[in-house]
């Protein structure tokens, strides 16, 4: 085991903060099943709307206007299902869509489940981005048409930290009369969201990115949009999801909702100074480099590099017998070797996918890290360079 | 093809515990953190046969040089640089200590599985990275036999179409089953055979049952 370890990879997923700890250690106790009407359930239930009010007053948005999930991930099939609807076939059709619109950057949770939505008949049509990773909205207004029943573009992009313009891309879509979706996974806790000023009608995030637990993450669908569940049952979260609540997951995503509440401001401003010293020290020490994703509209802890001449997954490996862990865009890892779907998208080629790391600095990180970070990754550059049939 | 069959064709190549330890064996561990025989810049290796196959465009390049003891056909001292991730640098290095000594003809027929077993095992998802080295390995000992007249001895990496429609090889079938192909419609997936006439399903199912027991029985 090295000495030091240094975590860089809060885009993955982050700790616990020591606050959402105290409250889940205390919410350990709280077994009523929120749907009972004595006390037991009656003190859970109290906890759920508690949480339900924290978050959708972080978002702008109604407490009913949220409904919680069991991850990022189902919240984004919930969304992307309700589209599937088969008017003949239901008594109660929603949001049929003739055609979905999303991008060539989403996660793959929206990116499979679009795809199944294509195997089974409904046209997805996907939007290019330029080199930083920004939706080519120009494509959008050509693209979108009467037939379009949803546009889905994720907030921030969770490889290469890219900001769309969600306000434009919402106003495009309601012009013609689609829906409008974003996948806030990254974005929620990280940057400011509205939802009222940026004019959503669906949201998901999970609670796993910023300091919450894994497996729980929450849903908000504006007032007046009609919705179908995903997951049929019980009453629960007034028919939106079946399922007796994961109280402690929910309880405890609040509180971490209540936190980001706190620190986020005050945070991105050292986020920003630590990712800068971060870039400055990588270019400094390292040649033959590129920064990729949005010089500025960016996630205050992302910082994606491609480092000419070798390949992620070498340096991933040495980093991580460092002490240091942060990620790789490519798939080797994964059982294929597929360079990135992200970095593709921004028109990187493969080589240069192949040779990306993405560093996504959090809360907890120094100054000293991101130091000795530099350090071990100029040896680590040097040495797989060395050995490299494709540096010169 | 389907997400959800995908995902079953997933289930069925991964063993569980491909995940759980150091994401590799103390061997190959040992190679990827000290690897042998590098080819150093500075130093003056003059090298009887070199050899360099893949594309780093792919994720993997690798080169490979020979020193060859010209009496009795044996290599005496090799060199390697890859571009490529851990399981290929640590299988091209312990590959790189394999054959010193070794004769030209033993060497030829190297195949992954050696190297791998050498390694003490890779992850069933990574065997594919390994394949390079061996491959580099014949094409410089290809590169020696041409340079010493002696172009009788190469037999050549023939490959044959399978797929007439597509231009799908029995290589790239090879390749698609080291890459985790486990079934038809995941090597139609990856290779694109099969999905115009139809016609070369038969002998692609033989020849996937053929190479997944080569490499994985
Ligand atoms: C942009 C984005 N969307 C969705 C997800 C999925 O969230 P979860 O892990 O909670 O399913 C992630 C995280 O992996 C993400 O980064
Ligand atoms: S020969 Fe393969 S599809 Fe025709």
């Amino acid at each position: 085991m090295p000495v030091k370890q240094i975590y860089l990879d809060h885009n993955a997923t982050t700790p616990l903060h020591p606050e959402v700890k105290i409250a889940m250690q205390k919410a350990m106790d709280v077994f009523g099943n929120p749907s009972s009407m004595h006390s037991f359930g009656r003190d859970a239930r109290a906890l759920v709307e508690e949480s339900r009010e924290k978050i959708a007053s972080f978002i702008n948005a109604e407490a009913d206007e949220i409904f919680f999930v069991g991850s990022g991930s189902e919240a984004n099939n919930t969304i992307l299902s309700i589209f599937t609807c088969e008017p003949s076939q239901c008594a109660n059709p929603c949001n049929m869509a003739h055609e979905i619109i999303t991008s060539k950057i989403e996660h793959p949770c929206i990116l499979e489940a679009s795809k199944c939505l294509q195997n089974r008949g409904t046209p997805i049509l996907f939007l290019n981005v330029d080199n930083y990773g920004k939706i080519d909205t120009a494509q959008l207004e050509k693209m979108i048409s009467s037939r379009t029943g949803l546009v889905s573009v994720m907030m921030a992009n969770n490889e290469i930290g890219t900001i769309q313009d969600i306000k434009k891309i919402a106003d495009i879509s309601h012009k013609k009369g689609a829906l409008f979706h974003t996948d806030a996974v990254q974005a929620v806790g990280k940057i400011p969201v509205d939802v009222k000023k940026l004019n959503i009608d669906f949201l998901s995030l999970s609670g796993h990115k910023i300091y919450g637990p894994k497996g729980v993450g929450a849903v908000y669908v504006k007032k007046g949009v009609k919705f179908c569940p995903l997951i049929r049952g019980g009453h629960q979260e007034k028919g939106r999801r079946a399922g007796t609540e994961n109280t402690l997951g929910i309880i405890a995503l609040g509180k971490a909702i209540e936190m980001r509440k706190v620190e986020m401001d005050k945070e991105e401003k050292s986020l920003l100074e630590l990712k800068s010293a971060l870039k400055k020290g990588i270019e400094k020490s390292i040649p033959d480099i590129r920064f990729n994703g949005h010089p500025t509209d960016c996630l205050p802890g992302t910082l994606n590099v491609t480092f000419q001449g070798v390949e992620g997954e070498a340096i991933l490996l040495y980093l991580d017998l460092e002490g240091i862990a942060v990620s790789t865009g490519s798939a080797c890892s994964s059982g294929s070797l597929d360079p990135s779907h992200v970095l593709l998208a921004c028109g990187i080629p493969a080589e240069g996918a192949h040779g990306s790391i993405r560093f996504s600095l959090g809360r907890d990180n120094t100054k000293e890290e991101i130091d000795y970070t530099v350090t071990k990754l100029t040896e680590v550059i040097k040495k797989t360079r060395k050995m490299s049939t494709a540096y010169k | 093809m389907c997400t959800c069959e995908l995902w079953i064709e997933t289930l069925k190549g991964l063993r569980m515990s491909d995940q759980l330890n150091w994401v590799y064996t103390d061997k190959v561990k040992d190679h990827f953190v000290n690897p042998r025989n590098i080819l150093k810049d500075d130093e003056n290796f003059k090298e009887d046969g070199k050899g360099m196959v893949g594309n780093i465009k792919c994720g993997d390049q690798m080169m490979m040089a020979i020193k060859v003891d010209a009496k009795n056909n044996t290599i005496t001292d090799c060199r390697w640089k890859t571009y490529g991730c851990a399981s290929a640098i640590a299988s091209t290095s312990v590959l790189s200590e394999m054959v010193k000594g070794m004769p030209l003809d033993e060497a030829y027929h190297l195949s992954p599985k050696d190297v791998t077993k050498e390694l003490s095992g890779l992850p069933e998802h990574k065997i594919h990275c390994s394949v390079l080295g061996d491959k580099a390995l014949r094409a410089a000992i290809n590169d020696y036999y041409r340079r010493t007249n002696q172009e009788d001895k190469i037999t050549a990496e023939t490959s044959k179409i399978i797929c007439q429609c597509m231009n799908v090889t029995d290589h790239e079938i090879e390749d698609a089953v080291l890459e985790g192909a486990r079934s038809y419609l995941a090597l139609q997936e990856k290779t694109k055979l099969g999905t115009v006439c139809g016609q070369c399903e038969k002998e692609a199912t033989k020849l996937l049952n053929e190479y997944i027991k080569k490499h994985f029985s």
